[in-house]
């Protein structure tokens, strides 16, 4: 290597062909999100069942997957699921990823609604019975649409963990910006380029994405609040 | 006398263990005035949320205009009221809360607006002239299109009167709606409890502890203790002639 580890020239041939691999990771992180937040769902009316032993087996479930590393669950689907007997079927790396990090973060993104949910007083719930509100009206009209707003900066944060999360899925060959970074790295003998550019490529696409979600918070937090939003703004003026 | 609108037939009431209403048994009248006294913890509150059918009743009958609130026929037996046999019911009763529990992603206007539409079905423009009017009887006809998060607690409680009143109820519950206000606004809730009082013909089960205004209103006094009415009368009644004595004893803690 002798001082020649850093080739601008690598850099350029390496841009294009990690690039490729950019369609996939994105791809992939959008219907992973989707089928959690989807998948989230189940969770949450599971653990509206008010039945103990329901209850206690869910939240057993939902922490044994949290607390198990995605790429071991990733692994497991991988290669040992299809051996199970019975139940056991052959996955595509793409679906592969799609299911084990959905249900992964599915665990986080149920727990998010749940919070959203509970939020919302007990008042709101009286106040709609005393108004005499149906229950499809009490939902939709007075709970959903306090308990949605301050779940959104929060799946955001979550959409932006999951896109870092991704790349692990290089692991089982899902061939995203890593998986193309690698391949790139053991054709040339060289992986100090191609991997900077993955690094980059994360950094540019999940930075401006924070920055975004976090002034979503701050709006979400003041919603309600027409005096602190009034306030805010002066704030802006006057300094 | 007329029939009553509501009377309560043993009613009891436990929380786990713990029984807070040991029989109750009352009648109130189409339009009568009614104020609950007592120390806390008697049960006062239980008693009003279990008309508003917030709070199930552990045994007894709650009567609404002849109709049973919590129990209802199937098949020729008497079985636990479902929720369409209590929408049905309870569409007579209003309720004002300590918290005020307004809506806060909505208006003010559109707090009182959204269960005579929805849950009535009654036209947009009807209702909005009604809640203006409503609204403007409170005295914040000027701020209508204000969220709550911009009025004071006296301001958002008279909200919570016009959204029920909007509603038009036969009953009006009062839960302890100036507890959780400053000691100066109190007095501007006050005087519209006793406007709708003097001037609407509905019932009103006002739960307080501002006992000179509520003698001053009630038609009817009773008073609560330990889960049971230990005494109930005309407000001079109870206070001037009545021998309870723990009754003498609550009172003259309000004395001073």
């Amino acid at each position: 290597m002798n001082g020649n580890y850093w080739s601008w020239e690598r850099f350029s041939e390496a841009f294009p062909y990690v690039l490729e691999g950019l369609t996939t990771t994105v791809g992939v992180t959008i219907s992973t999100f989707i089928f959690a937040m989807i998948f989230g769902f189940v969770w949450l009316f599971l653990r509206r069942i008010p039945l103990r032993p329901v209850n206690w087996t869910v939240t057993w479930i939902m922490e044994f997957i949290r607390s198990t590393p995605p790429i071991i669950q990733l692994f497991f689907l991988y290669n040992a699921w299809p051996v199970v007997p019975y139940v056991g079927v052959t996955l595509s790396p793409f679906a592969c990823a799609v299911i084990g990090l959905g249900v992964h973060f599915s665990t986080y993104i149920g727990e998010i609604y749940r919070s959203g949910i509970e939020s919302v007083g007990k008042g709101q719930w009286e106040a709609s019975t005393a108004l005499n509100l149906s229950l499809s009206d009490k939902w939709r009209h007075i709970i959903l649409p306090q308990a949605i707003p301050p779940t959104i900066p929060m799946l955001g944060n979550y959409f932006i963990i999951l896109f870092k999360e991704v790349p692990i899925t290089a692991t089982i060959s899902v061939q995203g910006i890593l998986y193309m970074a690698n391949t790139f790295g053991s054709q040339n003998w060289a992986y100090i380029e191609a991997l900077t550019i993955v690094g980059l490529i994360l950094l540019v696409l999940s930075y401006p994405s924070a920055v975004l979600i976090r002034k979503l918070e701050v709006k979400m937090n003041t919603r309600f609040d027409k005096n602190a939003e009034i306030k805010e703004i002066n704030k802006g003026v006057t300094s | 006398m007329a029939e009553p609108i509501v009377r309560y037939q043993d009613v009891h009431k436990s929380f786990g263990d713990v029984e807070v209403l040991k029989g109750i048994d009352l009648d109130i009248f189409p339009a009568e005035k009614v104020a609950i006294i007592g120390p806390s913890g008697s049960g006062k509150t239980t008693i009003i949320r279990m008309l508003m059918t917030l709070e199930e009743p552990t045994s007894g009958d709650i009567i609404v205009d002849g109709t049973n609130l919590w129990k209802m026929e199937k098949n020729g037996r008497m079985t636990e009221a479902n929720e369409k046999h209590l929408r049905s019911v309870r569409g007579d009763i209003g309720m004002v809360f300590q918290h005020f529990n307004l809506f806060p992603h909505m208006t003010i206007l559109e707090n009182c607006m959204t269960a005579p539409i929805r849950v009535k079905g009654e036209d947009k423009q009807e209702v909005e002239q009604r809640s203006i009017e409503m609204l403007e009887r409170v005295g914040l006809g000027d701020k209508i299109h204000n969220y709550p998060s911009q009025l004071s607690g006296g301001q958002k409680q008279r909200v919570a009167m016009a959204r029920a009143l909007v509603m038009r109820p036969k009953i009006m519950l009062f839960d302890e709606v100036t507890s959780a206000l400053d000691p100066e606004l109190v007095g501007e809730v006050l005087e519209v409890i006793r406007d709708i009082a003097k001037n609407d013909d509905m019932a009103m089960v006002l739960v307080t502890h501002e006992m000179d205004f509520a003698l001053d209103i009630a038609d009817k006094v009773l008073f609560l203790d330990e889960g049971v009415i230990a005494e109930q009368g005309s407000a001079s009644d109870v206070i001037e002639h009545s021998q309870n004595e723990r009754l003498q004893e609550f009172l003259s803690r309000f004395r001073g």
